[in-house]
This record gives C-alpha cells, structure tokens and sequence, in this order.
C-alpha cells in the first residue's frame, strides 16, 4: 500500500467534495440570504425556480463531505464537531428550514410569507455558520492529544464573526452573479445592480481577513511572508477575477460574471489551502495525523472512486437539462 | 441542579434516532410494495394497480423526503456529542457510514427520479426496473446501518489498539453475530409496517366509499402479508432473542425481569422493577414459561442481572416495559391478521366496518412496535455503547457540557416539531386527496417536471388558496 498515499488521495478528494459544495450551494444560499430585498414576489419566484431543480444535489456534497471526513480524517471530525457546537446545530437547523421551505412555498398560498422568511433566514444563518467555521479554522482549535478540550464558544469570535459575515457576502456575491446567468428583464437588472456592491463588501472582508489573519494565526503570516513566494499568485488570481467580474458587469454580459465569481472562490480557497497545507486540524495535526486505518481509508476509496463520477454525471446532466432562462410565471407550481 | 451531558445526550440521540427512523421504516416496506404494484401493472395492464402505485409513489415521495432532511443531522451527532466514540471507532464504522451514504446517493441519483418522475417518459419495463432498483437501494442502505448498529451490540472483527478499534476482519465485523436476526427481524418489521399503513389507508378509502375497486384489491394483497408475516416475525423475534440470550444475557435477563440466576423462570405479564431494591414489585406471570421460550425446558437456567454489578446493569424498567409494549403489539397484529381471514370467509372483508375502523387505527401500532423494539435492544445495551468494550461515558465528547447539550436538545426538539408538522399535516393533505381521476393523471403527465426532488413528485397543495391568488 505504500505505493499510493492514500491520506493524500482522501484529501484530494475531500478538498474537492469542499469546494464542490461551497461554489454550488454557495449560490443557493446566496439567493436566500438576497431573498428580502428582490423587488417583488415575482422575482422571489424566479430566484427560486432558477435553483429548484439542482439545490438538493447541491447539498449531497455536504452529506457525502460530512461521511467521508468520518472515513477518512476521523480526527477532523471528532474535533471539529465538538469545537463548533453550537454552530453545526444552528448550520443544520437553517438547511432544515431552508430544505423544507423550498418544498412547500410552491405549494402554499396562505402561508407563503413564512415559507419566505424561513428560506431567508435558514439561508443566512447557514452561511454564516460556514463562514464561522473557515474563520474557526484559521484560529486553529484548543487540542490536547487528540481531543478538543476547549469551551462551547471558544469559535465565536471577532474574527470569527468576520468571517461569518464575510462568506455572507460571498454566498450572496455568487446568487447574484447566478441570477443574471438564469434571469432576464427587471430581475436580471436588479441583479447586475446589486453585483458591484456586493464585488465591494466581499473585497473589504477579504482585505480585512488578510489583515487580521496575521495577529490571529503567526504562522500563516509566516507562510506568506517567509516561505514560497509562488503562493503570491493565487491572490492575484482572486484579484483578477474581481475585476473581471466588474468589468463584465459593466459590460450587461450573462454568463461572464457567474464564471469570474467562482474563479474568486476557488482561488480564494486554494489561498487558504495554501496557507495550511498539510496541517488540517490547526494548529498541530496534519492530514496523516488525522487518517484512519489505511485499510480503512482503501476499503472506502473504493467505493468513492465507484460512486463520483456517477453523481458527477448526474450532476451535469441535471444542469444541462435545465440550463437557459427562467421565466417569469413559469416553472413548477 | 447540575445538567448531565451524558445523560441529555443520550436523550438527545434517542430523540433525533427516533424521529428519523420512522421514516426510513416506512419507506423500506412501501418500496418494495410499489415495485410490487409496478409489477403487477405490467404483467396484468389492470389500471387499478397502476392508479394504486401512482398513489402510493406520492406518499413515498414524501415520506422519502422527510427521512432524508432528518438524515442529515444523524451524519452529524456521532461527532458533535460522541466524539471520542467516533474517533474510536471510526476505522469501521467510517467507512460503514459512508457506504451507507453512498448507496443513498446512487440510489438517488440514478433511479429515484426515474421511479418519481419517469412514469410516461421512459418505456414501461425501465419504469418497472427503477422501482426494482429504488427497493433493492433500501435494503441496501440498512444494510449498512444494521451492520454498523449490530456490531456496538456484537463488536467482531476488530481490535483495541491504543483507544482506537483497527478492522482485522472485514467480513467478521460486517457479519458480526447479530447482524443478520436485526437484519431479518428489522426487515420484516418495515414490511409490517408499510402493510398495515396501506390497509389502514385503504380501509380508510372503503369506509368512505372511494375508489373501491382498486383499494379492495390493495386491502386484499395486505392482509394476506400480514398473515404471514405477522407470525413469521415472531418466529423470528424469537431467535432474535435467543441471539441475545448468546452474546448479551443482561439485557435478555432484564427484557424478562429477572433479577437473579435461576430455573423455572415464569413469563411476567405485569412487575414494576425496583432498580435500587433489584427486584420486581407486584409481579404477575405464568410459572416456568420465560424459561420454556429461551431454554425449551421448565427448569432452563436463566442468567440474572444481578450477574453484572448495579452500575454495569441496564435501566430495567425502560426494557423491560418497552419489550412488553413491542410484543403486546405483535400479538394485536396476528390478532388482526387472523380477524381478516375470517371475516374473508365470510364474504364481510370490504363491509364490516368495525374491523376497517380498526385498521384505521392499527395504522400508527406498528411504528410504535418498531420504536419500543429499538428501545429495547439500545437502552438493554447500555451502560455500553460498544458492548463490553466502551461505554457511554466513555465514548461521550468531552468538551460537551450540560449547558451545550440542553440547547440542542431543545432546538432539536423544536426544529423537528416544525418540520414534523408540516410533514404529517402534508401526508395526510396528499392522502385526503386520494387517488386522481384518469384525466387529471394525464394533465399532471404533461408538465414539465423537475428532476430529483422527492416532494415535488407530489402536486397536492400545501394549504387551501387565498381568493386573491390561485
């Protein structure tokens, strides 16, 4: 078996399952968090029939991210876990009213109002408990051994709150761009209107973490300042992708800014990854401190190489199926 | 008063475990009833089963969806409140878990939405495979759950290596020793379940004179189901026990109340437990029949549970009480089994209203059987959590405080009334409903539809429109 590094491999494929689920629920979420302030009920019903038929499969990442860690990195999970509490309780408690919101809001009439205010909020507060738990990653984590031995709060930070806050922003960042890619007419305008705003907050948060992170964590500033000079590109990356998407925006172009606002996240992402990489439960253990078994580790591979590019494909092809516009009054009631 | 963590955890795990596995319970049983149905549509070209499986698949849909939302927060318990139990144990019961995720989603991926959304589109026989498939994707799935709950009861396969259990057998932890009676006895307990909740339904239906044809038939098929199978699982229940008498004696020994080891058992039909005196109160029973069953002999010995320390002994009037609930519900199914097949001889099967108003209720029994059983065998494990090799206490997060445990024990509480609410408020909107006239079928074939999305499979609406808006 030592001819693959089988940790490796595991946190290849969870790093994607990651960023799969931060780009894809990333934008439905978002549409939840910018839900109150759409112009009216009409593009409500737009927001969200352009994301009905893909936000359940959006969040087979999370679930199968979620097993995998427990496979895998079984000290990620019983650390992480235990860290943020509160927060799993509140991310889980918002999808739950988010999920069954989006059920029954096209089958209600009476109690349409509530089914909005519960997609609204589940929306926000999940995002701002990821959010939470990447700025809870930077901090690092209160481990003795191999168990966490600090209090129910310790997560809940200035920071923290920042970065709660700031993946807010992003998530809503990325329901925009989406909007204007599936959306037409005064939806769409009110889409592109939002856009540049949004561009803005999510650069002021970026700034702001960049700034921080060095008084929160020293050896990320290390990394940054001391190691690798290459790492330097992916910030320039994230950079040029923002004003790619500005520019764009200007430019009334559909697909463009979506396509620079993932570039954004995913180059943001691998900024942090790099910023870690291979300490995965800060500030100590890293990814082969963290593995199971590598029989256990092989007996599960096996079944993932098996099951991806299946739910990949299906992936796709429900995109594919519903790709173009959504119209107003139309989709499924 | 000082909050015990442990203790509100496991009320905790008991509730969020309860409150999902009434879902999956159902739709184990239901999926292989629809496949059925399917079937039959395709062998006889009868509509009536075809109107039966489009009904039945909207109740599915939903129940489906609800099991799934519940689902997610299960994924998550084992680490935030047992976290030293899943650092442990994660080596099999990670990849376990995950298998168990990953046959959902496969399940889910490929043939779900043919199954919810393919009827009409693709030809007849694939609509047939997909439900095959979709009932096949549920066994498949408690599988993995079972193999991973039987080995805490019967752990095998796996060492203890500094606080960690590394697999040395994959097949002997999978296969562990209980593994396949939980397997058959919950297997067989799903299908109980979906029988009576379509009897019930369809007794439901005849009661009030609604698509009678096809709800006889369905009320029909049921009731010689569960004429074999209400029997069968007692049968089964019984080596079960006998599984359990093998590896864990405790909890056999406080199913039946006897606190100390001895023959000529009796068979308590009613004692109040005294934990701290460990003897019973007002004991009723019949004289050497507990030790006929477990030892086929009057004079069988019967461990006690005196046999382990107080601290290492099992709440006994939760088990004992909740065994006596589950096999008191047994006995009012074959009951009911045998009440149909007289009433079938005499021709008042479709009529007698007395028996159809008691299938009507009989419809939430089964769950209730279902959710003492678990009791049962989970609360007669402890104080373990891996049996004899962990206990709770031990397997608890320890970072997790009263305080912590109490707000999300709360939270879930109030979550899942809401979510639970809707749900059954829903079903019972999709049930009145009933099965649509042949016209309105093809309508709702014409639409377009979305893929993957268990309740959209289902066009009831939530709640009456305002006049303002349709």
């Amino acid at each position: 078996m030592d001819m693959f590094d089988l940790s490796l491999i595991w946190a290849l494929i969870i790093g994607f399952g990651i960023i799969m689920y931060v780009v894809m629920d990333g934008f439905d979420l978002g549409l939840g968090i910018l839900y109150p302030f759409a112009p009216d009920e009409e593009s409500r019903d737009v927001m969200m029939n352009s994301v009905a038929p893909v936000w359940d499969g959006n969040e087979t990442w999370l679930v199968l991210g979620g097993a995998g860690l427990l496979g895998a990195f079984p000290l990620v999970y019983s650390v992480f876990l235990p860290a943020l509490y509160i927060g799993v309780f509140l991310m889980l408690a918002g999808l739950i009213f988010r999920g069954i919101a989006f059920e029954f809001r096209f089958k209600s009439h009476r109690n349409r109002r509530w089914w909005n205010r519960a997609f609204c909020w589940g929306s926000a507060v999940a995002a701002f408990a990821q959010g939470a738990v990447v700025g809870a990653y930077i901090q690092g984590f209160n481990v003795e051994g191999f168990v966490y031995v600090g209090g129910a709060l310790d997560w809940l930070t200035p920071f923290t709150v920042m970065t709660g806050l700031g993946l807010m922003c992003g998530y809503a960042l990325l329901g925009a761009t989406w909007l204007i890619l599936k959306s037409e007419g005064h939806v769409q305008e009110w889409a592109y209107r939002i856009t540049p705003v949004l561009l803005a907050a999510v650069l002021v948060v970026f700034a702001a973490v960049s700034l921080w992170t060095p008084f929160v964590n020293p050896d990320v500033w290390a990394r940054w300042f001391n190691n690798i000079q290459l790492i330097w590109v992916l910030p320039a990356l994230a950079l040029a992708c923002a004003i790619w998407l500005w520019s764009s925006v200007r430019r009334r172009s559909d697909g463009q800014p979506f396509v620079a606002t993932l570039g954004i996240f995913i180059f943001t992402y691998l900024g942090l990854v790099a910023s870690k990489w291979p300490v995965i439960v800060p500030p100590d253990h890293t990814i082969w401190d963290a593995a199971s078994a590598p029989e256990s580790q092989l007996f599960l591979l096996i079944g993932m190489l098996f099951v991806i590019p299946i739910v990949l494909t299906y992936t796709a092809w429900t995109y594919w199926v519903f790709r173009g516009k959504v119209k107003v009054g139309e989709g499924y009631h | 008063m000082e909050l015990d963590p442990l203790l509100l955890s496991r009320l905790q795990f008991a509730f969020v475990v309860s409150f999902h596995a009434i879902f999956p319970v159902f739709t184990i049983g239901l999926a292989s009833y629809i496949a059925l149905l399917n079937g039959l549509f395709y062998k006889t070209e009868n509509p009536a089963w075809d109107r039966l499986a489009l009904f039945w698949t909207k109740v599915f849909a939903v129940v489906f969806g609800m099991g799934v939302v519940s689902g997610i927060v299960m994924s998550f318990q084992f680490g935030t409140n047992w976290s030293n139990f899943s650092y442990a144990s994660a080596n099999f019961l990670g990849p376990i878990l995950s298998y168990e995720v990953v046959t959902a989603f496969f399940l889910e991926a490929a043939f779900l939405g043919v199954l919810l959304f393919g009827r009409g589109k693709v030809p007849q026989g694939v609509h047939l495979f997909a439900a095959i498939m979709v009932a096949i994707g549920t066994f498949i799935s408690s599988f993995w759950i079972l193999s991973a709950n039987s080995w805490m009861h019967t752990p095998a396969g796996v060492e203890l290596i500094d606080g960690r259990f590394h697999v040395t057998s994959w097949i002997a932890a999978i296969f562990n020793p209980s593994f396949w009676y939980r397997f058959v006895h919950m297997g067989m307990a799903s299908f109980l379940t979906g029988g009576f909740v379509v009897a019930g339904v369809s007794a439901w239906f005849l009661l009030r004179g609604r698509d009678v044809d096809a709800n006889r038939k369905a009320l029909s098929m049921c009731l010689w189901l569960l004429l074999v199978l209400a029997p069968a699982q007692a049968v089964v229940g019984d080596f079960h026990g006998l599984n359990t008498l093998e590896y864990q004696p405790t909890k056999v020994a406080a199913m039946e109340g006897n606190w100390e080891t001895r023959g000529n058992v009796p068979l308590l039909l009613f004692a109040l437990p005294d934990q701290e005196a460990q003897t019973n109160r007002f004991e009723l029973g019949i004289p050497s029949l507990a030790s006929v069953i477990l030892k086929h002999d009057p004079a069988g010995v019967i461990p006690g549970i005196s046999e382990v320390a107080p601290e290492e002994q099992p709440p006994v009037a939760i088990v004992f009480w909740a065994f006596r609930i589950m096999v008191g519900i047994g006995f009012l199914m074959i009951g009911v089994a045998i009440a149909g097949v007289i009433l079938r001889k005499r021709g008042t099967l479709y009529t007698n209203p007395l028996f159809l108003k008691s299938l009507v209720g009989m419809i939430a029994m089964p769950f209730v059987a279902v959710l003492a059983g678990w009791v049962v065998t989970e609360a007669g494990r402890a104080p373990w959590l891996v049996y004899g090799m962990m206990t709770h206490a031990e397997g608890l997060t320890p970072s997790l405080t009263g305080g912590m445990a109490l707000f999300t024990l709360i939270g879930y509480v109030a979550v899942y009334a809401v979510v639970f609410w809707a749900g059954i408020y829903y079903l019972t909107r999709v049930v009145r409903n009933g099965m649509l006239p042949e016209d309105e079928q093809k309508e709702v074939q014409g639409e377009v539809e979305r893929p993957k999305r268990p309740l959209s499979a289902s066009h009831t609406p939530f709640d009456d429109a305002e006049p303002a808006r349709s």
